[in-house]
This record gives C-alpha cells, sequence and structure tokens, in this order.
C-alpha cells in the first residue's frame, strides 16, 4: 500500500498547483516533524522504546490527518511521517484512505481520473510528466480505458521525455491487461521507429515481453532490430548515451535478448544477424564491466540462436575470458554460460576443467552452487560417483532426514547393504566424539518421533535401523525416560505387520536397554508375556532377558554401552567346553564325530552318491566367527546347542548385521566411492589413454595447461585427478583427462575404513610397475605423472576386478586367492607340476613354435610376414593371422599368452615400394574387452617393404566364451584409405593356471559362493579321471591341485585375478564338475568350454 | 523486470523500500529481514550476484546488490535483466543521488525520502529501466523540485533543514547506530567493483 501513498505523493506538486495557494510560511515549524521524529528514533537504545514511540507518533498522526483543520501542506508532511513508518515495518493503513483523498483533493468535485486527465492535458510538460509517472506505477486496471486514449495522443507529444514515458505508461497497461492495448500494436511499431532513441528504447521493453510469448509474430521486425544494433554498435547514437564510452550498453543488452528470443530454432532468421552478433563481440573491447555485460548477452545469444561454427568459437573464447576472469563475478557468469552451454558443447567444459575444479571449493557459496550446477550437467555412467561425493551431507539433520526417506520410500526392497552400511556409519562414527554423539542423538530423537505416530507402516528394515539405534544409543537422550521407549518397543512387539525378524531385533534392544535401567516395569511384563509365547524363538529370548535381569552385573559386562564396533573374540575351538566333553567321555560317550563326518559315513554305508566334498560344517564355523556377537539377536542366545537348532541358527543367522565385511558406502562426505570397483573399472582404460590424447590434442588449452603441470604442487595435483575423474566421458573424444590413475584421484575421499583390505604389498608394487609401463606414452608428455605414480606407493593400486559389481562377499573372496598366489605346492604334485610356459608347450593347441627353418620358409614366401620380436617369442602364443590387408598394407595378429594379461601384437606390413604415413590403428569399444593401454595406435611412417608393431594389452571385461574385438586401421597413400577387421577373442585366452595348495582351496571354495553342477559323459579313450583331468589341463589352461581317489580338484584365474575353482568326480563313466566361482559368469563359461574340449578329445 | 529495490543500512535498517508489484506489507518487511540477513553473511570480496531461492516466490529472482559505505542497495530481478547492467545501474543510481545530494550520506536518504524516490522514479518505472544517463535524471528531478517550490516557497526546504540541524547538533550525543565517522557515502570508481 506504501505505492499509493507515494503515487500520492508524486502527484501532489500537481495538486498543490495554482488553485491551491501555499499556506502562509507561519505553519513551518509542523514540517520539521519528520526531522524530529527520526532523531528521537535513533536516540532510543531499544526496540521496545522504538515502538512505542512509533505507537505515538502514528496516534498524533492518525488524529492530524483526521482533523478537518489540516491543511494540504501538513497533509503532505504527515504522508511523509507516514510512509516513513510504513517503511520501518508498522502498521500506518489508516493513513491510505487520507492519502486516496488528498489524492482526489485536485480538485474536490473531479474524481481521481478526472485529476490525472487534468494533469495529462495540462501544458505544463512536468506536469505530464508526473502524472504519466504516477499512471507507470501500479494502476488499477479497470482505469485503462478512461485513461489510453490521453496516453495515446501523448505518443505524438513533441517532447522526447513524454513519448518516453508514455509507451513506458502504455508497457504497464500490457503487462496489466494485454487485450486492451491489443489494438495499438502498431502504435508499439512507430514508437520503435521514433527518432529519438530514448522512446525507442522504451518499446523495446515492450517487444521483449510480447516476443518472449509469441516469437513468430515479430519476425518481420528482425531486420529493424538488427538495424538498431548496428547503427548502436557502430557509435551512430548521440554521446548522450555513452556510459563509460560505450554506447548505449543497456539497449544493446536489450536487443541482444530480442535478437536470441527471435533467433531461436530458427536458421533463416539466425542468418540474418549473423554479422552483427560478430561486429558486437568485435566491438566490445573489454575495458569496463558494462562491456562484459554486453558480452555475456551475445555469447548467450549465440548459443541461443541457430549455431554457426564461427560464432560458437568466437563465443566459446569469450566464456574463456569469463571463466579465467580474477573478478568474482565475471567468474560467476562465465559459470553460468558453462551451465547454459555445455550440454551442446561438452568440450568447453574440458577446457575449463581446471577452473571448474577450483570453484568447487570457491569460499563463495554463489560460485560453489553454480559450479555444482554444472556438475550436474555433466554427470554420466562414468563419473557420477565422484560428482555425487561433492555434493555431501551439509548437517547431522539433512542426513538422518534423508535417510529416513530413503528408507521409507525404498522400504524392503532396499539392497541389504544401505541399512548395514547407515548402521555401520552411526556405530563407527567419525574421528570427533562429540560430533558423533550429536549425530546420534538425533537419530534417536528423530525415531522416537516416527515410532511416536501411531498406526503407521514402516518397512521392516527401517524399523529394525530405528529399533538396533534405539536399543544400542537410546540412553544418549538423556531427557527421555527409558522406561517410554520400552513402552514403544513394546507395542511395536504387539503389531501384527512386524515380521518375526524385527521381533528378534526388538528383543534384543529391550535387553540392551535393560542392561542400563535397574528396573522396569515394562520389562517384567514383556518377561511374563513371551515366557509363554507360542513362537519359540521369543519364548527363548524372554528367557534370556530374564535370567539376565536376575544378575545384572553379567549383563552389564555381557552389554557394554557404545562397543558394536569391538571385536568379540570368538572361541572357535570352544575350549572351555573341554572339562564338559571329558566328562562325558569318561562317562562312556561316543566322541563327537564332525557334521560332514557323519554324512559321509552314513553315505558309504549307503554307498551313495556324496555331491557334498566339503562339508556344511566348515560354512557354520566360518559365518559364526563372522558374526560380531552383541550386534545380532543372535549373539544373545548363550545356549551353546546349536547342533540341536541349526534351522534357527540359519534363520537367525539372516537377521545379522554382518558389518565386518561391509564396505562404507556413505560417510560424512556423502558417498564413498567404492574404489576398487565400479569407479575403478570404466576408468582405467580412459585413464590410461589420456597420454596419447595430449599428445594428439596440442591446440587444446587443456593440453598446454598440463604442459605446466611439472611446476603444480600436490594440491594442484590433485585438483588435476579429480578433474581427470569428473571429466571422464565427456566430450567427443570419451577419454580425456588430464591426469592418469583414477585410483589415486578417489583415494582422497574414501574416509579411512576400520577394515583393512587384505592387501599383498608385493602385489601391489607389482601392479605398480606395470603401472609405469603402461603410462610410458604419458610419462612422456607429462613428466609429473612418473613421480605421481610412484610417489603414491601408499595408495592402494588395485588392479580392477572383473566381478567388482558382485556383492561384499565375492570382493572379499576373490582378495584371499591373491595371497594364496605364492606358497609352495603340494609335494605329492610337484612331479606333475608344470610351469606355464611348460603347459603350453605340450598342449596341442595352436601354439606357435617357430624353429628356424620355418621362419626362413615363411620368409620366402612373402618378405613381410613378420615375426614376434625375440623377448615375447618365448612365450606361449599363437600362430601369426593376417587379420585384413589392401594393395598397400596388411596387418597380422599374434596372439601372446603372458601370466598377466593377453597381449595382442599386432604387425603392419607396407606391400608397397613407398612409405605410408599416419598409418592410425583404432580399436574399437568391445563390450567384452578392455584394451590397458588407449586403444589406438599411430605409426607415423612405415617405410616401403618393412614391418611395423605395436602390442596392446587386453583383459577381458565382461565373461562370454567368444567375442570380437573390432578395429579399424587407416593409412595415407594416395589418398585416404581405411581397412577394417576385428580379432576373435575366446574366454579361454584370458583363462591362466592358478597354483594354490589343497588347505588353501579348501578355504577358498567354502568361501565362494556361485557354483554350477553338471555331469559330462566321458568318453571311452579317457575313462580315467587323470585322463580327463590332464585334458583339461592342457586345453583349459587349469591348475591340477591334488588328485584323491576318483576325485580331483583343479584351479585356475581369469585375468586379472578372478578364481575359480573346479571339483571332478567320476563314477561309471560319468565326469561329474563343480564349479564355483565369485564370478556369477564364469563357471558357466568354463563348464561349456569343458564339455566342448571333453567331447573334442 | 526488476521487482524490487532496497536500501538499508548495515543494520538491517530500512531506508528505502521500494516493491513493483503488490506484496503485503507483513510479507514486505519480511522480505527485507531475510534480504539484509542473506547479504550481510557475504564477504566483501565475493560476488555481488545471489541467487535468493523461493524467497521471492520463484527460483527465477536473484538479488544484485552492492554495499556502499553503511549503506546496501539491493535489486530483486527477475531473469529478463543483465546481472552485470543492473550492477551499472545501481551504480548510476547511486552516483545520481550523489550528484543530487551532493556527498550523500545515510542521512539524506533518510530526511529527503520522497526525492530518493522520486529519483528512484526517474531510473527505473514501474519495474523497468527508464533512463540510465545521469545528467538526464538530474534535470527531470531538478525540474520537477523547481515546480514544486514555485508552487509552495519553503516547504519542501523544511526538510534539508531538519537535516541542517541534525548535522549541526552536537555530534558526540548521536546515538551510535549512526556512524558519524564514515557517514557519507564515497562512490568509488567503478573498477573497484569488478
Amino acid at each position: 500500500m506504501s505505492d499509493v501513498v507515494e503515487r500520492t505523493l508524486s502527484a501532489l506538486p500537481a495538486l498543490l498547483g495554482p488553485q491551491h495557494p501555499a499556506a502562509g510560511p507561519g505553519r513551518l515549524p509542523a514540517t520539521s516533524r519528520l526531522g524530529s521524529l527520526i532523531r528521537s528514533i535513533t536516540a532510543l537504545t531499544s526496540k521496545h522504546e522504538e515502538e512505542k514511540l512509533i505507537q505515538q507518533e502514528i496516534a498524533s498522526l492518525k488524529a492530524m490527518v483526521s482533523a478537518p483543520t489540516t491543511t494540504l501542506r501538513l497533509m503532505k508532511e504527515c504522508m511523509v511521517r507516514l510512509i516513513y513508518c510504513e517503511m520501518l515495518g508498522y502498521e500506518s493503513s489508516f493513513g491510505y484512505i487520507h492519502a486516496i483523498k488528498l489524492a482526489q483533493q485536485g480538485n474536490l468535485l473531479e474524481k481521481r481520473v478526472g485529476t490525472l486527465g487534468y494533469d495529462l492535458q495540462s501544458t505544463n510538460l512536468v506536469e505530464v510528466c508526473m502524472a504519466l509517472t504516477v499512471v507507470s506505477q501500479i494502476f488499477p486496471r479497470e482505469m485503462i480505458p478512461a485513461v489510453l486514449p490521453l496516453i495515446e495522443d501523448k505518443l505524438q507529444h513533441s517532447k522526447e521525455i513524454i513519448r518516453r514515458k508514455a509507451v513506458q505508461a502504455l508497457y504497464k497497461f500490457y503487462l496489466i491487461a494485454p487485450n486492451q492495448v491489443q489494438h495499438i500494436h502498431d502504435k508499439f511499431r512507430k514508437a520503435l521507429c521514433d527518432r529519438d532513441v530514448g522512446v525507442m528504447a522504451a518499446s523495446l521493453h515492450i517487444y521483449l515481453e510480447m516476443i518472449k510469448e509469441n516469437s513468430s509474430g515479430y519476425k518481420d521486425l528482425t531486420e529493424s532490430f538488427v538495424m538498431i544494433l548496428k547503427q548502436v554498435v557502430g557509435g551512430k547514437l548521440p554521446i548522450d548515451f555513452n556510459y563509460h564510452s560505450v554506447p548505449a550498453p543497456w539497449l544493446q543488452i536489450q536487443l541482444l535478448r530480442i535478437l536470441g528470443l527471435l533467433g531461436k530454432d530458427d536458421p533463416r532468421t539466425s542468418e540474418l544477424m549473423y554479422d552483427v552478433l560478430d561486429e558486437s563481440l568485435r566491438r566490445a573491447e573489454i575495458n569496463h564491466n558494462i562491456t562484459y555485460a554486453i558480452l555475456f548477452e551475445c555469447v548467450q545469444t549465440i548459443y541461443t540462436i541457430h549455431p554457426k561454427s564461427e560464432l560458437l568459437e568466437k563465443a566459446a573464447k569469450c566464456i574463456g575470458k569469463f571463466v579465467l576472469s580474477p573478478k568474482i563475478n565475471l567468474k560467476y557468469l562465465g559459470l553460468k554460460a558453462l551451465t547454459c552451454v555445455i550440454q551442446q558443447d561438452p568440450n568447453l567444459a574440458l577446457q575449463h576443467q581446471m577452473t571448474i575444479i577450483e570453484c568447487l571449493d570457491h569460499p563463495d557459496p554463489i560460485i560453489k552452487k553454480e559450479t555444482l550446477e554444472i556438475l550436474y550437467r555433466i554427470t554420466n555412467g562414468q563419473n557420477v560417483t565422484v560428482i555425487v561425493q561433492k555434493m555431501y551431507a551439509p548437517d547431522n539433520g539433512w542426513f538422518i532426514q534423508t535417510m529416513n526417506a530413503v528408507f521409507s520410500v525404498g522400504g524392503d526392497a532396499l539392497h541389504p547393504d544401505i541399512p548395514n552400511n547407515f548402521l555401520r556409519l552411526l556405530a563407527e562414527g567419525f574421528d570427533d566424539r562429540k560430533e558423533d554423539e550429536q549425530l546420534r542423538t538425533y537419530a534417536v530423537r528423530s525415531y522416537l518421533t516416527l515410532l511416536e505416530e501411531e498406526n503407521t507402516f514402516y518397512p521392516q528394515k527401517f524399523l529394525q535401523v530405528m529399533i538396533w539405534v534405539l536399543g544400542e544409543y537410546s540412553s544418549l537422550a538423556t531427557d527421555v525416560d527409558p522406561e517410554i521407549i520400552l513402552t514403544r518397543l513394546h507395542s511395536l512387539l504387539k503389531k501384527t505387520f512386524v515380521t518375526s525378524d524385527t521381533k528378534a531385533w526388538i528383543m534384543a534392544a529391550v535387553t540392551k536397554i535393560a542392561s542400563r535401567t535397574s528396573c522396569s516395569k515394562t520389562i517384567d511384563k514383556l518377561i511374563k508375556e513371551f515366557s509363554s509365547s507360542l513362537d519359540t524363538c521369543m519364548r527363548q529370548h524372554a528367557f534370556e532377558l530374564k535370567h539376565l535381569c536376575e544378575d545384572k552385573v553379567l549383563m552389564k559386562n555381557l552389554l557394554p554401552f557404545d562397543a558394536s564396533c569391538n571385536d568379540v573374540v570368538v572361541d572357535a575351538s570352544l575350549s572351555f567346553l573341554d572339562g564338559f566333553v571329558v566328562e562325558g567321555l569318561s562317562h562312556g560317550a561316543a566322541p563327537y564325530k564332525p557334521h560332514h563326518q557323519r554324512q559321509e559315513e552314513k553315505l558309504s554305508q549307503e554307498k551313495a552318491l556324496n555331491f557334498e566334498p566339503y562339508g556344511l560344517s566348515f560354512a557354520s564355523s566360518v559365518s559364526s566367527s563372522g558374526i560380531t556377537g552383541r550386534q545380532s539377536p543372535t549373539g544373545l542366545s548363550f545356549g551353546s546347542d546349536t547342533s540341536g537348532n541349526s534351522a534357527e541358527t540359519g534363520h537367525k543367522e539372516t537377521n545379522t548385521l554382518k558389518l565386518e565385511g561391509i564396505r562404507k558406502l556413505w560417510g560424512k562426505e556423502g558417498y564413498l566411492p567404492k574404489k576398487e570397483s565400479k569407479a575403478g573399472k570404466p576408468d582405467e582404460p580412459q585413464a590410461a589413454s589420456c597420454g596419447n590424447l595430449l599428445a594428439g590434442r596440442v591446440t587444446d588449452p587443456s593440453a598446454s595447461q598440463s604442459d605446466q603441470v611439472s611446476s603444480f604442487s600436490e594440491e594442484e595435483k590433485e585438483k588435476q585427478q579429480l578433474a581427470s575423474t569428473l571429466f571422464v566421458g565427456l566430450g567427443s573424444n570419451a577419454g580425456v583427462s588430464l591426469m592418469g590413475k583414477m585410483d589415486v584421484a578417489t583415494q582422497k575421499f574414501k574416509r579411512k575404513s576400520k577394515i583393512n583390505e587384505t592387501q599383498n604389498s608385493e602385489e601391489a608394487s607389482d601392479i605398480q610397475n606395470s603401472d609405469a609401463s603402461t603410462f610410458g606414452p604419458l610419462l612422456d608428455t607429462v613428466p609429473v605423472n612418473k613421480e605421481d605414480c610412484e610417489g603414491n606407493k601408499h595408495t592402494r593400486l588395485r588392479k580392477p576386478s572383473l566381478c567388482s559389481s558382485d556383492t561384499v562377499e565375492d570382493n572379499l573372496a576373490f582378495e584371499t586367492p591373491q595371497s594364496l598366489k605364492k606358497p609352495g605346492l603340494n609335494d605329492r604334485l610337484s612331479d606333475s607340476r608344470l610351469s606355464p610356459l611348460s603347459l603350453f608347450a605340450d598342449s596341442n593347441i595352436e601354439i606357435f613354435q617357430p624353429s628356424s627353418s620355418a621362419l626362413c620358409e615363411s620368409a620366402n614366401k612373402t618378405s613381410s610376414v613378420p615375426s614376434l620380436p625375440k623377448e615375447l617369442e618365448e612365450l606361449p602364443h599363437s600362430e601369426v593371422v593376417e587379420l585384413c590387408q589392401s594393395d598397400a598394407l596388411a596387418l597380422y595378429l599374434c596372439k601372446v599368452w603372458k601370466d598377466d594379461s593377453l597381449l595382442l601384437a599386432l604387425f603392419a606390413s607396407n606391400k608397397k615400394g613407398s612409405a605410408l604415413n599416419a598409418v592410425n590403428l583404432v580399436f574399437e569399444k568391445a563390450e567384452h574387452f578392455q584394451i590397458l593401454e588407449s586403444p589406438a595406435h599411430q605409426f607415423s611412417v612405415i617405410e616401403a617393404q618393412s614391418v611395423e608393431h605395436c602390442q596392446k594389452y587386453v583383459w577381458m571385461d565382461k565373461i562370454c566364451t567368444q567375442g570380437i574385438l573390432p578395429g579399424s586401421i587407416s593409412y595415407q597413400s594416395e589418398m585416404e584409405s581405411c581397412l577394417e577387421f576385428s580379432v576373435t577373442l575366446s574366454l579361454l585366452d584370458f583363462i591362466r593356471p592358478m597354483e594354490m595348495t589343497t588347505e588353501d582351496f579348501g578355504k577358498l571354495w567354502l568361501s565362494l559362493s556361485n557354483d554350477v553342477k553338471q555331469n559330462i559323459k566321458m568318453l571311452p579313450s579317457q575313462d580315467s579321471l587323470s585322463a580327463a583331468l590332464s585334458t583339461l589341463q592342457q586345453k583349459l589352461k587349469l591348475h591340477i591341485v591334488d588328485i584323491i581317489g576318483n576325485e580331483g580338484i583343479l584351479a585356475c584365474q581369469l585375468l586379472p585375478s578372478v578364481p575359480c575353482l573346479l571339483h571332478c568326480r567320476t563314477y561309471s563313466g560319468m565326469l561329474a564338475l563343480w564349479f564355483r566361482s565369485p564370478c556369477s559368469a564364469l563357471p558357466d563359461g568354463l563348464l561349456y568350454q569343458c564339455q566342448k574340449v571333453m567331447e573334442e578329445s | 523486470m526488476i521487482n524490487a529495490v532496497l536500501v538499508f543500512n548495515n543494520h538491517g535498517k530500512p531506508r528505502l523500500v521500494r516493491f513493483y508489484q503488490h506484496l503485503a506489507e507483513e510479507v514486505q518487511q519480511q522480505l527485507i529481514r531475510e534480504t539484509f540477513h542473506l547479504v550481510l553473511k557475504r564477504d566483501e570480496h565475493i560476488c555481488n550476484f545471489l541467487e535468493c531461492g523461493s524467497l521471492f516466490g520463484g527460483a527465477d529472482y536473484k538479488l544484485i546488490y552492492r554495499h556502499y559505505a553503511t549503506l546496501y542497495f539491493v535489486f530483486c530481478v527477475d531473469s529478463s535483466e543483465s546481472e552485470l547492467g543492473i550492477l551499472d545501474l545501481i551504480q548510476v543510481f547511486v552516483e545520481t543521488l550523489d550528484k543530487c545530494f551532493e556527498n550523500v550520506c545515510e542521512l539524506d536518504l533518510i530526511f529527503h525520502m520522497d526525492k530518493v524516490h522520486y529519483i528512484l522514479q526517474e531510473v527505473v518505472i514501474g519495474g523497468m529501466v527508464l533512463e540510465t544517463n545521469m545528467n538526464k535524471i538530474v534535470a527531470q528531478v531538478e525540474a520537477q523540485s523547481k515546480l514544486e517550490k514555485a508552487e509552495q516557497g519553503g516547504l519542501s526546504a523544511a526538510p534539508s533543514r531538519a537535516v541542517s540541524a541534525v548535522k549541526n547538533i552536537n555530534l558526540p550525543e548521536i546515538p551510535r547506530n549512526i556512524n558519524i565517522g564514515d557517514i557519507n557515502i564515497k562512490v568509488p570508481s567503478l573498477s573497484q567493483f569488478m
């Protein structure tokens, strides 16, 4: 409403015109009231006093404005004071009506419109001006028709300021009621062509608005706008319009916006404006803030209209100026521009990746936010992990609320890791004890409120999380009576939607709380209620609770506070029962036989087949030692008679929070990347390929940046590594990254996990070495990288695993074999043990053992059939086969089965009499395979009649029995030619024997989850087990671990290190194969191969 | 379009409030308070643009502000305005105030509220930028005040007398929330703000 008052005020001078002679000077003291009011307000010390004063003031004003004797002049003074009070936020609405009255006093007989009309008809310039200003303020819609003709008249006024304000007023009308000014559209056009620039500029507001709504209706005006802009840019305007010697900058901005709207998705219209945009860019010499404003608009327009590559290039350069500017406002705008264009031109982000990384940690949250916006837009499958973790959790409250939302929405469909990880995070906490407690207390309170609500259904997993937290940490909320919590839990127990699993959790939580309270009615009630429950589980729990409650000391010892992370030492051998056993034996009891032994005995008696060579008893012992005890309801049952209750044990195990082997996914910084798995794997090849890319992109700014890399500090290096992970998969060349290892970059975000993954140091250094060689080309370009690779020995480098997407258990499992690699072989096998080389040597698969004569022979046939270099020749390898050829060039391939990878040796042979230039070999991205280095290789020149060779290391990325790795080779002879080829790779190319002892085999076998069983018929030729096994050994490169009677065990690994174990048994002409592996697809693939070789032989 | 022009001092006391769309009184006060808290939190050397989220009822709006001595000048604009353009417009506005009041200070804004409103009306009309040429603005404002004076003699001179009265009273007695030492708004050269 202050508008009304102000409007009135601006109209006042006109009203106080000649027909109202000014009051005498005698009244003057009254008008200085505002001054005294302000003075007294500023003298006050408290808000309260101010309130009181203003109330007084308002009261006196109220009296004064209502008094009939108050003069106009005094009235005005009162109005000013009222505005002041209102600005301070005090209620002064009583004044509005007086303000309106005042405005109407121009002539008591005239209505307000009449007043305006009077002013508008006035010959006094200033009066008209002010009247128009009033019109432009908030104006009632109903009054438009009355005033419209007058204002239209004013469009013809001789003074430009009047015309201008009239246009502005019309614009206001347009905003209020577009249909009422429809008929004067041609008047707008006239205004656009007005000889005065100010009027024209005012009309642009209207056009901008109208074009925004309907750009197609104004396409015909494009040329006019372009003309205007040309003149403005060309400096044709009067010097008045210059602002800091830039011609009419605001006008330019307006025009550029209009052009952007007009040219959007319209190539023909866009065509018209290319010239002027180019000119604008050129003319806008950077000398002032406002020039940047114009440049920014230019860039936006260029990216909005139908693109023209030349302009885009210039605009991109301009964005660079913004982004790289040290001035923070410009940087912000640069980032904003990047956000807009990033989807059209992802390469631009690559050019500025370092700036973007810096801005991520900028002190200004606005800049940070804009940067996150950019990241959000460049998110793809490959960098999502890294980006997400930059969007950290702001505080505890947010984190718990978010997780609550996740649990309630995701419900029981959630991956079990998520609640587990969440609890683990709460339990382990961070380095800061106080913060941990805050987080836990917050969680407790939040869950208590959630459980307060009656008749709300929560997913079981969410309930379990809540219950666990309450049980573990409810005592942190000191003001909450434990009795209340117990009542909540008790009432939950009676709910029908709560499953028996969850009930077990509740009982555990109740027990924990009970250990911390002296006595509780609820607990007594609970024990009484469930001691006679039909559910044996619940009954058991109730009894346990009852007994524990009788011995509080024991209970406290058993359930210490906040000890869920402490390791519980489990006496797996149950040595404390020795006395009991001895006593039993002395009383004539039969000695204990393990489960599998009993079963075997039973089987042998029945002469039945034993399909379970490695008894399940192992499994149960392994898993029971994996239980952390107190955390799970299972941990509470101290009844040792598990064997008699095995079904229940198994059932309980599913309840258990197995926190041991679970990776931490969420941390304070947000999502913690699984460095060793998803994130690492796909990036590996791209990271590795960067050397090549850098070399090829010398003109690229990012490349020149990297030239200075050597002088960068540690911190910068980290940034670069982050950059390389963030910008993976952007742009045309998917793998551009400044630095090498993905692993190193993600390392720094990973919170120290309390579990130390077993890491073979020898192997780590091994990988280091292989890294160094893999990064060969990179090292040449960016010297610092080498240092980086070596300087980071502490970081855990890990070979990408093939089964990384599988769950934790798998991960743990396949780590084991790495440590099993070296141990000596079982003595019994030492004679049959073969080195990998000899293993291949005596097999009859396509292995090419070149003899000197054979070499000569082939050399005679064609001068250019290539041979392997010496160091490779000694390794097992295939024949050299031709992949493709043309008149000029032939490409040959030889597979070399190295211990740690498959090496493809490729030979490009020039058949012509002249040298071939720029021979480029590129492997396409294959679904199943992964080239360890860059997928491309360039031979700069191949001399006449000579052969060049290159090597590529390949791993199998996704398991398949046979796959194709396509590629092409292009070269320059008379013209650019390109040959396509494909390399067929089989699973067997990637299988290597795996040496281990029988004992290790047994351990590993139990830890593996995916198994495949199949019986195949044995051919008469190889009816003995050993014959069958040696076939497998030779053809599939499996390692025979042990042969016992009619059973044999074999092991192999898929490169780089996914183990697969095989157990064979023969019976009546059949061979029973049983595979186990951490990777589900591998046993299937191997089984297929087994069947094939067994049928063939 | 410009949605609002707010001027408040370092303590959050509003000195000029102008909304170009209708908002209830409480909402206006709320906006002023929140804007002040948003702006106050920001360092001197970070950027002058601020996204105010849903403060003004849409993500489209942003705040563009400048800090001069004891006063914050905040313009709330929608996406159809150029940020840098508005930033310079604030400069133009302040320079104009400086020209009209000769060494403008916070007190001028307090005691000549009406005149400040008139000046703003010449720069921004109904949320649209009308004039950016300082001389023209000053000329227009002067023409108006001349008319006013012609009409009523010494009436409008009264507030200025109040100002001089305040300026002349015993300075140490001036309450502490007006910082006398730094009372003049210095209109700095633009480059400082870029």
